[in-house]
């Protein structure tokens, strides 16, 4: 091994995007995730393999989208690693949105956070990455690995899930106090 | 006709969703709640637990 390599200007310009990007990581991952000690993890490692594969990354490309696919790939494999954590995250996930039920007001963003966690994985993933993160259908599909139609066809199914949910949602909520008041 | 309030507290017509100001035209509520939810994370501050990181990547850089 050369005891002396010196920086290159290439993983210089690397390193700094790959900076850039970490807290859109942090986000994407906290969304698919629900979890944010477990998020941030996911990020770290993620970052960790797109800086020893930073050979395949073309200068110039899109960053966010090459280490957005990194993260979830990981986020994937994890997953499916221990499948015992998510038995685990069920009952929390449970506990997270009867305590949404309770909560005063029209729309937290915690109710949004319960109801981003109860999409199907693959439609919450299509609107993190095209709904919240703004990328282009396009990108999105390359990211999921999916044809592009299909990312539609999830972007849209979660679209229609959300506003079925949320508007339930705070009905229930309605609902629930006025029961508790009468 | 709508019927009244039962009495058990009906709220009424109320407009379920997010408070006005975060609707943009044409975007239902939850949408904007989506990306606040989302930029909520990508303005925080790295964590700590971020450290080890940032060295590593600073090390690698500078070996």
């Amino acid at each position: 091994m050369p005891d002396r390599i010196s920086p290159s200007a290439a993983d210089e310009g690397f390193r700094k995007e790959l900076l850039t990007v970490l807290p859109h990581l942090r986000a994407f991952a906290r969304g698919l995730s629900g979890r944010a000690d477990f998020a941030d993890d996911l990020v770290q490692e993620a970052a960790i393999k797109a800086w020893t594969a930073r050979e395949r990354y073309q200068a110039g490309t899109n960053m966010r989208a090459w280490t957005f696919a990194i993260l979830r790939n990981h986020y994937l494999s994890e997953l499916r690693r221990s499948k015992r954590q998510t038995d685990v995250d069920e009952g929390v996930l449970e506990k997270m949105l009867v305590m949404d039920a309770d909560q005063e007001g029209p729309l937290h963003l915690d109710d949004m956070e319960a109801a981003l966690q109860k999409l199907a994985p693959e439609r919450r993933e299509a609107v993190l990455l095209v709904g919240a993160s703004g990328f282009s259908y396009e990108e999105a599909a390359e990211i999921a690995g999916c044809p592009i139609g299909t990312m539609k066809s999830r972007v849209a199914r979660a679209r229609a899930d959300l506003a079925r949910m949320l508007d339930g949602e705070v009905d229930d909520a309605l609902d629930i106090k006025a029961r508790k008041a009468g | 006709m709508l019927s009244q309030p039962n009495g058990r507290g009906d709220p009424g017509k109320q407009t379920p969703g997010l408070p006005p100001e975060i609707r943009k035209d044409g975007e239902p509520g939850w949408a904007g709640g989506l990306r606040k939810l989302y930029n909520s994370v990508v303005e925080e501050p790295l964590p700590d637990s971020f450290k080890d990181l940032l060295k590593k990547l600073d090390d690698d850089g500078d070996a």
